[in-house]
């Protein structure tokens, strides 16, 4: 008999998702989709608000990297007010290294949440594990070093947005045309000296401690990290101008699976001559797509992974010698092994440790010129690579200095229908052929997903909650089954 | 001027005779929470959250002035609960969003709801529509977040004629702030600023500027409204 699964929410990801499997008749998987159920719409109520208020509030999206949408809202208010480098008004150095320094925090500390706390348990413990151990209380009590440093890391990272923006999370650092205070010696030595928290070169070495842990993990589950959800796609992010990883900005570069370059040294604010969106009505998030290849097969992913695929090297020394080694796994090819965003995910920890040292020891963060103005225009775009992936914020402002348009494409976004490959992917993996279903079962679905990291509530704006809720329906929408946990 | 001693909550206070309550109180260490009341300033009576007890009734403490052997009553859990109300009733008559607000952590009305503890309102939100009035050149109305304490219109004024920049209109839940905009392009920096400053919340904005300080260490980020009077023994 035909069956429905639902997946109802999605745990471990940050926001409301749910997963629905049907099943034909002989039990194959006919249709896997990840719905996102949640919906706030932060694009129609910033409309009408002063521009220079846009980077405080739409930090808001986000409780895990408000900095993210912070920044894409000041680098697109930034030329609300004439500061835009193709003008020739640019920010001033220590204005874009203390933005650079807050985003690289914020990367450290997203990347550490959500590899120990919300994947490390599957990894350690196993899809197939305890439910009752594998969370994050489990890692504490199994690997009470592994947990203490995560926490410690994480810390780090907080502490940093914290130093250049007055609070861990949704402060405020980036003002229009600038930023509104530097790092003061005190505040940089926090950093520096070890006395109050471990210093960043202890980040750095727990970072590459992290990197191997995967390797080590990959090495022990080698055809499960290669193959579970895996599937081929095109890959995006910002690249600096000589093809370098940058977080914070860029041109964009698609590759598609095969390591065939898309596009190439595209000027962001040209975004909508490339990108398209389509909606469907089972989800309140988009799907974006390459117009150079339609809607049906223009998909694309965006995230760690993704930017190790299309950058041509990583611009700092530890973190470009594991960029060699994983792209040397795939033979220097796009790699589009889903579970291989860890990989990258930790790389790229490692990156941020790196530069956030880097930065901390420029003494430029302790000069004053903050703030730059040009001639004001009327619409502004800024692109940033988030945690997640390619986050884009544009707007327009009416004469009366006035939101009058926003379109937000977030992380997640992107990702829309990368995730539901891999949710069909891993459906197929785990299900096809089972005439019951399985909590690991579940959970597998759920891994597959987690890799990506998800923001749902960045991508429709909202916030969830994470009780989780398994209904077994059938071809007549009759329940056979229903489990809670 | 003559000293006179009066008592609040039976503490023996001593002040000028016919001091304006509120300061008196504060000159002897006891907080009483205004939102329109300014020091020096003349009394505007709209917030009524400093609301007291004189001979039996409820009065706003910022019209009275003290008389020698005044009683007043101020610290009470029933006068308490009134003022938390008055608060609560201000967060629902508009649309107050702190988040984005650039004057949280400085603004009077969220230090003060802070203050009362006010976790979440016992009256219904009423979620009027109000449009950013933003015709003015250098500054902007929000009246989502107006509390129609009348700050800027009784002491922003035109410099040369002295008449009134802010103005009320219309009555009762349509009350609101108007703005006479020939006269407030007028307005230099300075005076724009004063505004700015002078209003309880975030309803003034001066076009293109804020957000130059940290939410976390602004002003009541750092200590309680009331914190210089009273050392924040008294926080309610």
């Amino acid at each position: 008999m035909p069956q429905k699964i639902t997946i109802d929410p999605v745990t471990r990801v940050e926001g409301h998702g749910k997963v629905t499997i049907r099943l034909d008749d002989a039990g194959h998987v006919e249709q896997a989709r990840l719905h996102i159920v949640e919906f706030r719409g932060f694009e129609r109520f910033v409309q009408g608000r002063p521009y220079w208020e846009v980077p405080v509030l739409v930090q808001r999206l986000c409780g895990i990297c408000p900095v993210s949408h912070h920044l894409a809202g000041a680098k697109a208010v930034d030329e609300i007010v004439g500061v835009k480098p193709s003008t020739g008004t640019q920010l001033t150095k220590p204005a874009e290294k203390l933005r650079r320094l807050m985003h690289y925090g914020q990367m450290f500390q997203s990347h550490v949440l959500h590899f120990f706390y919300l994947c490390s348990p599957d990894l350690v413990f196993g899809v197939d594990g305890d439910i009752a151990t594998r969370n994050i209380v489990g890692i504490a009590q199994a690997a009470p070093e592994l947990a203490t440093k995560a926490i410690l890391m994480r810390k780090f990272g907080q502490e940093i947005i914290k130093a250049t923006a007055g609070k861990k999370i949704h402060g405020i650092s980036a003002v229009p045309g600038g930023i509104h205070k530097n790092l003061s010696i005190e505040e940089r030595d926090y950093f520096l000296n070890g006395k109050d928290i471990p210093n960043i070169d202890t980040m750095i070495e727990w970072s590459a401690e992290a990197v191997a842990f995967f390797k080590d993990f990959h090495a022990k589950n080698q055809t499960w990290s290669d193959t579970f959800a895996a599937h081929n796609s095109a890959h995006m992010g910002l690249v600096s101008k000589d093809g370098g990883m940058d977080f914070y900005h860029g041109n964009l570069r698609v590759v598609d699976s095969t390591g065939r370059v898309l596009l190439d040294d595209v000027d962001y604010h040209h975004y909508l001559d490339h990108l398209g969106e389509e909606t469907k009505s089972w989800s309140y998030m988009k799907f974006p797509f390459l117009k150079l290849q339609g809607s049906q097969d223009g998909w694309y992913r965006v995230g760690p992974l993704a930017r190790v695929n299309v950058c041509d090297y990583i611009p700092s020394k530890l973190a470009n010698e594991e960029y060699e080694i994983m792209r040397a796994y795939t033979h220097g090819k796009p790699n589009n092994m889903t579970m291989h965003y860890h990989w990258a995910r930790l790389i790229e920890t490692l990156h941020a440790a790196e530069v956030m040292k880097e930065l901390l020891n420029d003494p430029d963060l302790q000069k004053t010129n903050l703030i730059t103005k040009g001639t004001k225009t009327a619409e502004g775009i800024g692109v940033i690579e988030a945690p997640r992936g390619t986050l884009l914020h544009h707007y327009r402002v009416g004469a009366d200095d006035r939101v009058t348009m926003c379109n937000l494409i977030v992380s997640t976004t992107h990702n829309n229908n990368a995730m539901n490959a891999a949710v069909t992917q891993a459906a197929l993996d785990m299900m096809e052929g089972n005439t019951t279903i399985t909590e690991p079962m579940m959970n597998g679905i759920e891994v597959a997903i987690r890799a990506y990291d998800p923001c749902l509530s960045c991508a429709t704006h909202a916030l969830g909650q994470m009780p989780l809720e398994v209904t077994l329906i059938d071809s007549k929408d009759n329940v056979l089954d229903v489990r809670v946990r | 001027m003559p000293k006179i001693t009066f008592k609040i909550d039976g503490k023996q206070c001593t002040a000028e005779d016919g001091q304006n309550l509120v300061e008196a109180a504060a000159d002897n260490h006891v907080y009483i929470p205004t939102l329109c009341h300014m020091k020096g300033e003349k009394c505007l009576g709209t917030c009524r959250v400093c609301m007291v007890k004189v001979n039996g009734k409820d009065m706003a403490g910022c019209t009275l002035s003290v008389s020698e052997g005044m009683e007043v009553t101020f610290d009470t859990p029933e006068l308490n609960d009134k003022r938390k109300a008055l608060i609560e009733m201000l967060f629902v008559e508009r649309n107050h969003f702190c988040p984005s607000c650039e004057k949280s952590g400085r603004c009077d009305l969220q230090a003060l709801a802070y203050r009362f503890k006010m976790h979440i309102p016992r009256f219904r939100y009423r979620y009027p529509f109000f449009e950013v009035y933003s015709k003015v050149d250098k500054l902007m109305l929000e009246h989502n977040r107006c509390i129609l304490c009348q700050r800027c219109v009784e002491f922003i004024r035109d410099p040369d004629t002295n008449r009134k920049i802010f103005s009320m209109r219309n009555r009762t839940n349509k009350s609101m702030i108007q703005v006479d905009y020939r006269l407030a392009n007028k307005m230099s920096e300075e005076q724009i600023d004063k505004a700015v400053a002078i209003c309880p919340v975030g309803a003034i904005i001066k076009k293109g500027q804020g957000f130059d300080e940290a939410y976390g260490q602004r002003k009541y980020d750092q200590h309680p409204i009331g914190y210089e009077v009273d050392g924040g023994t008294n926080s309610k």
